[in-house]
């Protein structure tokens, strides 16, 4: 055919241009509480973020979802407003509230119009810092949980995600979803709720961030307006300290765990084992080992057993780096006749990659380029900004680690991978759970290897 | 609230640019007006199918569309619905010829490459797709019951995207061809740019890379419809439907047939799922949710397409609790909007809800829902891409009393689906006369 434009070959894209991360103002508020602040040109929005460097790894051993109860009835009523008179405030300036518990930190989210950003804090603020924790409240929020506990046990990816926690950090403060068990959730109290915010709710522990269309002088002078009758007592502990140990969990007690899913047409599979933590040296390199082994579309795992043997709508890797080691995963569907067969494909790409599988010239370029050129974007919106800094601070990295990201990305060569691989990831001790039709798969994966095989409930 | 500029070029493709500099980034994002309503009864899901064959290579670049792009730093992606198809590319702005290279090289030479293989593969990994999403999912095939008790037989909008298991395993790679030439060409396709490009330069790339690719021809009526437009029917009859699943606790859908995109009453059809469900302070949530406890959820939505519209409720039996008594609930709240209507505190607060959205919706030019989809959305549905303006006023004009009505002519139990989808052999805890739903 002919066709009237260059089509032999692919336009090759000009550099990009370096993008600073905007400058973050850093002040501390009088009442105690750290305060960063990012002037975002754009449409007339402002994102506020509230974040408590505490989360779900500081629910006390034997209340594994006081964390996240607590966090969820921040916005059921304050001390002067019920529950409706908050949500009504809230809508009457379309502000977008979102509570997140995460293992290491909870953030209380507020994005509203930039004309209502001293409403939308003194809101942010009423929730966070004077929540009502209302007996009635207290009961209704833990039946709604005990309900979606109950309604996860019928969703493999939840049943998959809970098992895989508990089998890779056994009595371990990351070994339990956020939202707990039900026997926890049961005998707990509207006195331990309080007492946890009023331990881990501290203005000296928590940072206040704010990033949108207004100015660092306009943030900050808003905060100390809306803010200033705050008496947020000392910390009593240092930030990211924990009432337990985060040591190196215990080896699992099995590497094959079966949830049976009777009937499934697919198995839910998590595989992997404890990762890394954020603050590695070698961080950048395990970023790009991912986005070969599993983190993109491209890469080789979701090649394989997507675009090449269709067994699934798509696999991705991921290394979960918290503050201690987090899981690193690997994590899909496959279809249930393809289960055995896929697990034993993941097994083999893990350990081949630190081997005879090395990354190529191409993957490596194309894993950092996706990463670096690709950076820009990431910091389109006052939310995604607001995010950015909430990042720095969960970490506690330095100011310019966004600035010293594509540099950093740039300088992983091929053996900086093959030793993040070496070191970082374990094919030979990696545990492997499926939410599947056991009479269909076990046999298969009884053959793969992995020892007895642990059958346990949804 | 946007400005853009928007050419027609000679083979039809409408081509829009949106200019924002503030980030060295470009939103490619290309329509096709085809979506499975465009679809033939023994052959659903083709549209969606062909969307995942669009990114396995064309004549010159005959190998995925996945590399080259995040080669360049882009992210990507497609979806397909009812009505359209679209795709879009978020490339670093020197990237920009790259995407347009890409995206017209599918659009002009995609038959070469599309070989049976690709075919093959993708159907599998489509099969697998319903599997995840719909088969193995609790409550995943809610929307299938639904969508074949709402529009008779025949009707295209009676299958969901999806499309049928037996369907997609009788497709061939015939129909894929097929498909390929009777809708996917420049006349039945809108292309918008936004961010980091001026609209000069970018139009003229455009050119260079669309204007060859030859207009198609007309495109096919939808099949099936018994009105001109299918709106304005309702279902025959009230009905009772029961699924059961693999799930804990019972939920109870009702749905009707309502106004389609942008007709009269669709807006306050918007405005009404807000009332009765967005955020605490809704009607539904505090009956059910916080007052008397009875419902774990529930949630409202009206889905507005193109040919017509559907209102539905649902919402979750909280443990020793039963769907009849959500459903009690859920009649009186709606034969209380169909007396008196919302007051007007309910439209303020909504319509507060609406603004700020619009606004929100502004933040980023790319991805779903980004700018570049929503001018897209504008022009194919409405042929102006500043159709957001009007969108917007169509919130400000509504009225309780235009909501009122609706509901008492819309919203009554002769042209309702009831679909109660209980835990397995469990068949009675749905509604009383309840028939299984037959879903393929």
């Amino acid at each position: 055919m002919t066709t009237g434009v260059e089509r032999t070959r692919l336009p090759v894209p000009g550099p990009v241009p370096t993008v600073h991360f905007p400058p973050v103002r850093v002040v501390g508020l009088s009442t105690g509480l750290a305060m960063r602040t990012v002037e975002h040109a754009g449409p007339p929005v402002v994102q506020w973020i509230w974040l408590i460097p505490t989360g779900s790894a500081a629910d006390p051993e034997a209340q594994p979802g006081l964390a996240a109860l607590t966090a969820d009835l921040l916005d059921e009523g304050s001390t002067t407003r019920s529950a409706f008179a908050l949500h009504a405030a809230l809508d009457r300036i379309g502000a977008r509230l979102e509570v997140q518990v995460g293992s290491d930190a909870t953030s209380i989210s507020l994005m509203t119009l930039s004309r209502y950003a001293a409403e939308g804090l003194a809101l942010l603020y009423e929730i966070v810092a004077r929540p009502r924790f209302d007996a009635a409240d207290f009961e209704r929020v833990r039946d709604l949980r005990l309900s979606r506990l109950r309604q996860m046990r019928s969703v493999p990816g939840a049943v998959a995600d809970r098992v895989y926690l508990e089998t890779l950090y056994p009595q371990h403060p990351y070994g339990h979803l956020g939202i707990g068990t039900a026997e926890a959730l049961s005998r707990m109290t509207v006195t331990d709720v309080e007492q946890f915010h009023r331990d881990d709710y501290r203005a000296a522990q928590a940072t206040l961030i704010g990033a949108g269309a207004l100015t660092h002088d306009a943030f900050i002078e808003m905060a100390e307006r809306v803010l200033g009758d705050w008496s947020g007592r000392p910390a009593v502990k240092a930030i990211g300290d924990s009432r337990v140990s985060l040591g190196r969990p215990e080896s699992p007690s099995a590497r094959l765990v079966i949830v049976d899913r009777p009937g499934a047409v697919q198995s839910e599979l998590r595989i992997g084992h404890v990762g890394v933590a954020r603050r590695i040296a070698d961080y950048h390199a395990v970023l790009v080992l991912n986005m070969v082994l599993g983190g993109q579309f491209v890469s080789r795992l979701n090649r394989i057993l997507r675009e090449e043997k269709g067994y699934t709508y798509g696999v991705h890797t991921s290394f979960d780096c918290r503050r201690w080691p987090g899981p690193f995963v690997m994590q899909g569907s496959v279809q249930a006749d393809a289960t055995a067969e896929s697990v034993q494909e993941v097994l083999e790409q893990m350990g081949a990659i630190g081997g005879d599988g090395a990354v190529t010239p191409p993957e490596l370029n194309l894993a950092r380029a996706a990463l670096t050129r690709g950076f820009a974007r990431g910091f389109e919106t006052a939310g995604q900004v607001a995010r950015g800094v909430a990042q720095i601070v969960r970490h506690d990295l330095s100011m310019d680690d966004y600035d010293q990201f594509v540099p950093r990305v740039e300088a992983v060569d091929g053996a900086a991978v093959t030793a993040a691989a070496v070191s970082h990831l374990h094919s030979d001790r990696a545990v492997v759970v499926v939410v599947g039709p056991a009479d269909q798969i076990a046999e298969g994966l009884s053959t793969l290897g992995l020892g007895d095989l642990l059958q346990v409930e949804a | 609230m946007l400005d853009y500029t928007k050419h027609t070029l000679e083979n039809g493709l409408d081509v829009i640019v949106h200019e924002d500099h503030r980030c060295p980034i470009v939103a490619i994002n290309l329509w096709y007006h085809v979506g499975s309503k465009n679809e033939k009864r023994g052959r659903t899901g083709l549209a969606h199918l062909f969307e995942h064959l669009m990114f396995e290579g064309s004549a010159h670049h005959d190998s995925g569309y996945f590399a080259p792009l995040q080669q360049a730093g882009a992210t990507l992606n497609g979806s397909t619905n009812s009505d359209r198809t679209n795709y879009w590319e978020v490339v670093p702005t020197t990237a920009l010829e790259l995407g347009l290279w890409l995206e017209s090289d599918r659009m002009g030479y995609l038959l070469p490459a599309l070989t049976s293989a690709k075919f093959e593969n993708q159907r599998d990994v489509v099969l697998n797709e319903r599997r995840q999403q719909y088969e193995n999912r609790p409550y995943g095939l809610a929307s299938m019951a639904l969508m074949a008790a709402l529009f008779p037989p025949g009707h295209p909008y009676r299958w969901t995207t999806i499309g049928e298991t037996a369907d997609l395993h009788a497709a061939t790679l015939d129909d894929a061809h097929a498909f390929f030439r009777t809708y996917y060409h420049p006349g039945n396709a809108s292309l918008t740019l936004a961010g980091d490009v001026d609209p000069e330069p970018a139009l003229e790339l455009v050119r260079r890379y669309f204007e060859e690719i030859p207009s198609g021809g007309s495109i096919p009526p939808v099949v099936g419809l018994t009105g001109p437009s299918g709106e304005g029917q309702t279902v025959a009859e009230e009905t009772y439907l029961l699924l059961e699943d693999r799930v804990e606790l019972p939920r109870l859908y009702l749905a009707w047939r309502t106004p389609r995109l942008y007709a009269a009453g669709d807006a306050e059809m918007d405005m009404l799922a807000d009332v009765l469900t967005g955020g605490k302070t809704s009607r539904l949530y505090r009956k059910l949710v916080y007052d008397r406890r009875i419902a774990t959820d529930v949630g409202a939505a009206q889905g507005s397409r193109e040919l017509a519209g559907w209102f539905c409720i649902s919402a979750t039996a909280a443990a020793g609790h039963e769907l009849v008594e959500l459903e009690q609930v859920i009649v009186d709240e709606l034969e209380g909007l169909a007396e008196r209507g919302p007051d007007v505190r309910e439209i303020e607060r909504s319509l507060a809800q609406v603004e700020a959205q619009f606004v929100y919706r502004l933040q980023t030019v790319g991805g779903f829902n980004g700018r570049s989809d929503q001018l897209n959305a504008y022009n194919v549905f409405t042929g102006n891409p500043g159709f957001m303006d009007q969108d917007r006023m169509r919130y400000r004009e509504i009225s309780a009393g235009l909501v009122q009505e609706l509901v008492s002519t819309q919203l009554n139990s002769s042209g309702r689906v009831a679909l109660s989808i209980v835990p397995e052999g469990a068949a009675s805890l749905a509604l009383a006369g309840s028939a299984p739903a037959e879903v393929a």
